[in-house]
């Protein structure tokens, strides 16, 4: 299954050190029902964003992005709810390697200073986001070779369905 | 050149010599999924073609986030765990057993020098063991399950050395806030920690796990405690690094003053001395989890408690941390010196930690909590705030009803 490479977009833009929790709420995340978790995406920091999400929307944040729990849900609830991209100054580990494996790209921008609603036109192969709306072109962290096989096949089961094993 | 202690595991386990920095695909010695984390692990395990788990010996489901199950959709996604591990032939650790990381432990899935893999961010606590032990998320969880690896990054190390002995009252607890306090929630992010130094030689295996515990809290990928001075109930064979190991920072702290520490709404890092917010109220009590369920944790706080009453506007909430940490409770009289103090016990296992069920605080209510993580809504409400400490200075708490420096009662 390859995966969208170039999207064109609106930012939702929030701030530092957003938890798992925040992102979903642990009494939410005992299920296997997709539409359950993207209902309550994000609900204890901002209720409108489940609203006002549309697909193909980009989820912008600043440092330690998807910080605390090891919950697959979390990424999970935001690709559910429409997210087609993550972006942030720097994400906590597991959060980055669980978005990876469930096909929901994300981007590393040390710097970036991308506003509320600014529409942002990112190229995944590449990894250079253009902030349309400020006229900045930023260009993101290079992931490792593996992520990109994994994320090229749309998520690990894919990966691991087609290769039966990892390789390097 | 020399290899800190996560270097020399990786490399025993790739069998070739590799250091921060190189993409690695590594075998691993056992694996582990909790109820949050497992139905979606067995979905993924299917979906990706997996047949047989790689050793059923080694890999693990524990039923302990929501256990008993509160309500029918979690009791159905028990009974997908315990179908599988019939299946599979692996165990099942069923609800009481206790939690997964102190099971994992206890019933020693783990191992010092293990590669050791759980789908739980606090699976890092294996480092108290001197083994490298890293969190993952569902899908990793079933790849590792099926293949018995995993692919990993080696991690940089950063090096944390406290000299100086606790003052008696102070606990491993307040040494831990102290130090995610100082490295901050994203200051270890994709690296691995040594803890080294005099403070930690002392202690038991169970103050470990609590140091080994909130290296999740620094972001870290995992933390390892320094083997000197551990003592376990099996012969082995510690690593330890050379003395020319690379870390890309080393912190000296002298903890011989250190007071009890306490971490404030809403940010485990929100670390100050107890001092700051004695006098705060409370109206909950909770000790328990991952961190702070173990023995020495109950013991603490009965001896704090003992004849006396928890304050009437204050509830207690104990959940043993396994099973076995209960028996012990209860043949040593710690258990029923709570109970008598009037605190209530739940079943062993993560209890309130997480919010899903027995005992969600209500709106502006305040906890004081032995757990590891106070994000806004953790125990369920976000309209509620919650206070980190030692079990220690819970129970001196729940005795005044306001947050209390717990040395008086010990010293
Ligand atoms: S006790 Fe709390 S922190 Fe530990 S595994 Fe359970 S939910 Fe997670």
């Amino acid at each position: 299954m390859a995966v969208q490479t170039n999207i064109r977009a609106k930012a939702h833009v929030y701030g530092d050190h957003i938890d798992t929790d925040r992102i979903i709420p642990g009494k939410y995340t005992k299920t296997l029902d997709l539409s359950t978790l993207a209902n309550h995406v994000l609900e204890d920091l901002d209720p409108k964003f489940n609203k006002e999400v549309k697909p193909g929307d980009i989820l912008v944040a600043g440092i330690n992005f998807g910080c605390g729990s090891s919950r697959e849900q979390a990424p999970l609830a935001l690709k559910q709810s429409g997210v087609s991209v993550v972006i942030a100054k720097d994400f906590a580990r597991i959060f980055f390697r669980n978005a990876i494996n469930i096909g929901l790209p994300v981007l590393e921008i040390a710097d970036h200073s991308i506003q509320k609603n600014a529409l942002l036109d990112i190229d995944l192969k590449t990894g250079i986001v253009k902030d349309l709306t400020a006229n900045i072109t930023y260009t993101a962290t290079k992931l490792p070779d593996i992520m990109i096989d994994i994320l090229a096949e749309g998520g690990l089961v894919n990966y691991l369905t087609k290769n039966g094993t990892y390789t390097l | 050149m020399g290899q800190t202690i996560s270097e020399k595991i990786i490399s025993n386990h790739v069998g070739k010599e590799v250091y921060a920095g190189e993409l690695v695909i590594s075998k691993v010695d056992g694996c582990m999924a909790s109820d949050t984390t497992g139905p979606l692990t067995i979905k993924a395990f299917r979906e990706m073609g997996g047949k047989k788990v790689f050793n059923p010996e080694k890999c693990a489901l524990i039923i302990d986030h929501a256990a008993p199950s509160p309500n029918e959709r979690i009791a159905n996604l028990h009974k997908m765990m315990r179908d599988f591990a019939k299946e599979q032939g692996m165990r099942l650790f069923e609800i009481g057993e206790g939690i997964c990381h102190q099971v994992m432990v206890e019933n020693q899935y783990v191992k010092p020098g293990d590669i050791f893999i759980g789908a739980d961010s606090h699976t890092p606590t294996y480092g108290a063991l001197n083994a490298f032990a890293c969190g993952v998320g569902s899908t990793d969880l079933a790849a590792t399950m099926m293949t018995g690896k995993i692919w990993l990054k080696v991690p940089q190390t950063i090096q944390i050395n406290c000299s100086g002995k606790l003052q008696d009252g102070v606990t491993a607890k307040d040494l831990i806030l102290f130090l995610v306090g100082k490295v901050t929630v994203s200051g270890a992010t994709y690296q691995a920690i040594e803890f080294t130094g005099e403070a930690f030689e002392s202690l038991s295996l169970a103050s470990r796990m609590t140091i080994a515990n909130m290296s999740s809290e620094m972001g870290a990928k995992t933390g390892i405690v320094h083997p000197k001075g551990l003592a376990l109930d099996y012969d082995f064979e510690s690593i330890t690094p050379d003395t020319d190991a690379n870390y890309v920072k080393t912190f000296n702290f002298d903890v011989s003053d250190l007071e009890p520490q306490v971490s404030a709404p809403e940010s485990p890092d929100n670390v100050h001395n107890i001092s700051n917010y004695e006098g705060t109220k409370i109206n909950y009590a909770f000790i328990g989890t991952c961190c702070n369920g173990r023995l020495e944790d109950l013991d603490v706080a009965a001896e704090i408690l003992k004849g006396k009453k928890i304050h009437p506007d204050v509830r207690m909430v104990i959940a043993p941390a396994s099973q076995s940490v209960l028996l012990d409770a209860i043949s040593n009289g710690t258990m029923s010196t709570l109970i008598e103090a009037g605190a209530s016990l739940i079943t062993s296992g993560c209890g309130p930690c997480v919010g899903t069920h027995q005992g969600v605080p209500a709106d502006g209510e305040v906890v004081i909590s032995a757990a590891n993580r106070n994000f806004r809504g953790r125990m369920g409400n976000p309209n509620s705030n919650i206070y980190l400490g030692a079990p220690s200075t819970v129970a001196a708490s729940a005795l005044e009803g306001q947050i209390t420096n717990p040395k008086k009662y010990l010293l």
